[in-house]
């Protein structure tokens, strides 16, 4: 009996829950995907009700891991029933059928598990909301509840995508597996896709509560731990990616100030940034500069380093920068990155430069209508540039558009400046 | 100090479908709870009891299934510890997890047997 409180692990629940539905989908098969939940759900069910009386194992992990082989080998037992032929070599078959879970349940076969879970989730005939749904409820050990809470959403609309998710898999046979060849390539990249927008979610959405935005990063980057730790899906583009996450996760605590206000980039303490990670982004940036692939997670973590590598705002490499967003525009020609490439314009060719680009932007108006974020960099160039006019309009559209107290109040702080 | 008996009834984990992480941190309140209780040097022991049970009674003695109203009325443990008083050991079990989730707790005095 313990002394005194004992502490879990923090989110060892999730991460055993995850584990345990991977292990177990390759022992019943992905169409079994029901049965498999409710099993683990038993596992904690169990382990709720013993260890709360004071009896914690010393290895918690290994405790729940064997409760639920236990259940998976009486499950297959009883499934067993060779009626139809001696004692012995039904004792025979079953000792076989044992020895074969318990392969499953070594420590890199588990790791093999949760990868196939991975690449199953992110089929490619999923779409991506479904994808990352499916991949929070089963590899992560979300529950319906906190995906909903993580992607401000509500839990029916999470139990449809989730619903509709396991259906396609079921009813398409969708096999438990990592691809190999240019399949595995393929689904790499709805892979990373998946992952980058997980983590994403819970670093820009200010509408969820912090805590569930920091799970949100901390799995994504787990995950994508995951996939680069193992020989046959570690590349290139996925060290990149998890070094782009350990640079944005560097500056984490710095993002936000006393009562949730956002401090921007230029405003920030650097001091704050978390050296370990950034030492980690680039240990793992490093690691990404090899083959002949230079993808979108290159060039953002690239960017993304170079924030890290100015001790302040003002002697950041801007045509750095600027170089490095015209590699990333020829792969990802979109809105939001000619947006941020115009920041950094307006860095090196001036506020009015960057203006410019802006406007050029195909379906602008469209866009200042419906996405606050380009009414507000619009309208604080437009401040930077004595139009007030112009940029107050544009402050309060964006003050309307977005949903997050945090910006409304910084957008607040900004048109209060117009005036003086 | 006196042995006390703390009974628990309710709730029944089963049917709240709880998420991995609420177990967690369900179960981290009772192992903060014992573990104070142990450190106080207070607990003495206790034991969960599984859900399904049967009722043996009658001048001509049957054996039921029940009657168990609800799953949340049955008793689902109990904790042995040692208190100076009733009132002391019904303020211990104040820290009882679960009172959020419908629980309950019956306190009694165990007479000493020597």
């Amino acid at each position: 009996m313990g002394s005194s409180p004992q502490q879990l692990v923090d989110h060892l629940f999730r991460h055993e829950a995850g584990k345990m539905i991977a292990v177990l989908t390759r022992i019943f098969g992905i169409h079994n995907l029901e049965l498999v939940e409710d099993t683990v759900q038993e596992t904690f069910l169990k382990a709720l009700q013993v260890w709360k009386f004071g009896a914690m194992p010393d290895n918690p992990s290994a405790w729940l891991m064997r409760v639920a082989r236990n259940h998976t080998v009486d499950l297959i037992r009883r499934q067993q029933k060779f009626a139809d032929v001696s004692t012995e070599l039904s004792m025979r078959l079953q000792s076989e059928t044992e020895i074969a879970i318990e392969q499953f349940f070594l420590e890199t076969e588990i790791a093999d598990s949760q990868l196939r879970m991975v690449f199953t989730c992110c089929h490619p005939d999923l779409n991506l909301e479904d994808q990352v749904a499916l991949t929070l409820k089963t590899v992560s050990g979300f529950g319906v509840q906190e995906i909903a809470k993580a992607l401000v959403s509500n839990e029916a609309a999470i139990q449809k995508r989730l619903y509709r998710a396991k259906e396609y898999i079921r009813e398409h046979d969708v096999r438990f597996e990592i691809p190999s060849g240019f399949a595995l390539n393929d689904r790499l990249e709805t892979v990373y896709m998946v992952l980058y927008l997980l983590f994403n979610e819970g670093y820009n959405s200010s509408k969820a509560d912090e805590l569930i935005r920091y799970d949100l990063c901390a799995e994504a980057m787990r995950l994508c731990k995951l996939v680069t730790e193992h020989k046959v899906t570690a590349q290139p583009s996925g060290f990149a990616l998890l070094s782009l996450m350990c640079f944005q996760a560097s500056r984490f605590e710095s993002r936000l100030g006393e009562d949730n206000t956002i401090i921007l980039l230029h405003q920030q303490d650097r001091q704050k940034w978390d050296r370990q990670l950034i030492q980690m982004g680039y240990h793992y940036l490093n690691g990404s500069s090899t083959g002949e692939v230079l993808s979108v997670y290159h060039l953002e973590s690239a960017i993304a380093a170079e924030h890290c590598l100015a001790p302040d705002f003002a002697s950041t490499n801007w045509p750095a920068m600027l170089r490095l967003y015209d590699y990333l525009l020829e792969q990802k020609p979109t809105p939001i990155v000619k947006l941020n490439r115009a920041i950094i314009l307006a860095q090196t060719a001036g506020v009015a430069a960057a203006i410019d680009t802006i406007l050029d932007i195909p379906g602008i108006a469209g866009l200042l209508e419906q996405h606050y974020i380009y009414a507000a960099v619009l309208g604080d160039l437009y401040s930077r540039s004595g139009n007030f006019p112009e940029a107050r309009r544009l402050l309060e559209k964006a003050y309307d558009l977005t949903p997050s107290l945090a910006e409304k109040k910084l957008l607040q702080e900004k048109m209060s400046a117009l005036t003086v | 100090m006196k042995d006390f008996m703390l009974v628990f009834r309710g709730p029944s984990y089963e049917d709240l479908n709880f998420t991995p992480e609420q177990s967690q941190k369900a179960m981290q309140k009772w192992m903060d709870w014992i573990g104070k209780l142990s450190a106080e040097g207070r607990f003495v022991g206790g034991a969960p009891l599984t859900a399904e049970g049967k009722m043996v009674k009658g001048k001509k003695p049957l054996i039921t299934d029940g009657p168990f109203a609800e799953g949340k009325e049955s008793v689902g443990g109990y904790l042995i510890i040692k208190a100076d008083s009733l009132k002391e050991a019904s303020e211990m079990a104040l820290g009882f997890p679960d009172f959020e989730l419908e629980g309950t707790v019956e306190v009694r005095e165990i007479v000493p047997m020597a």
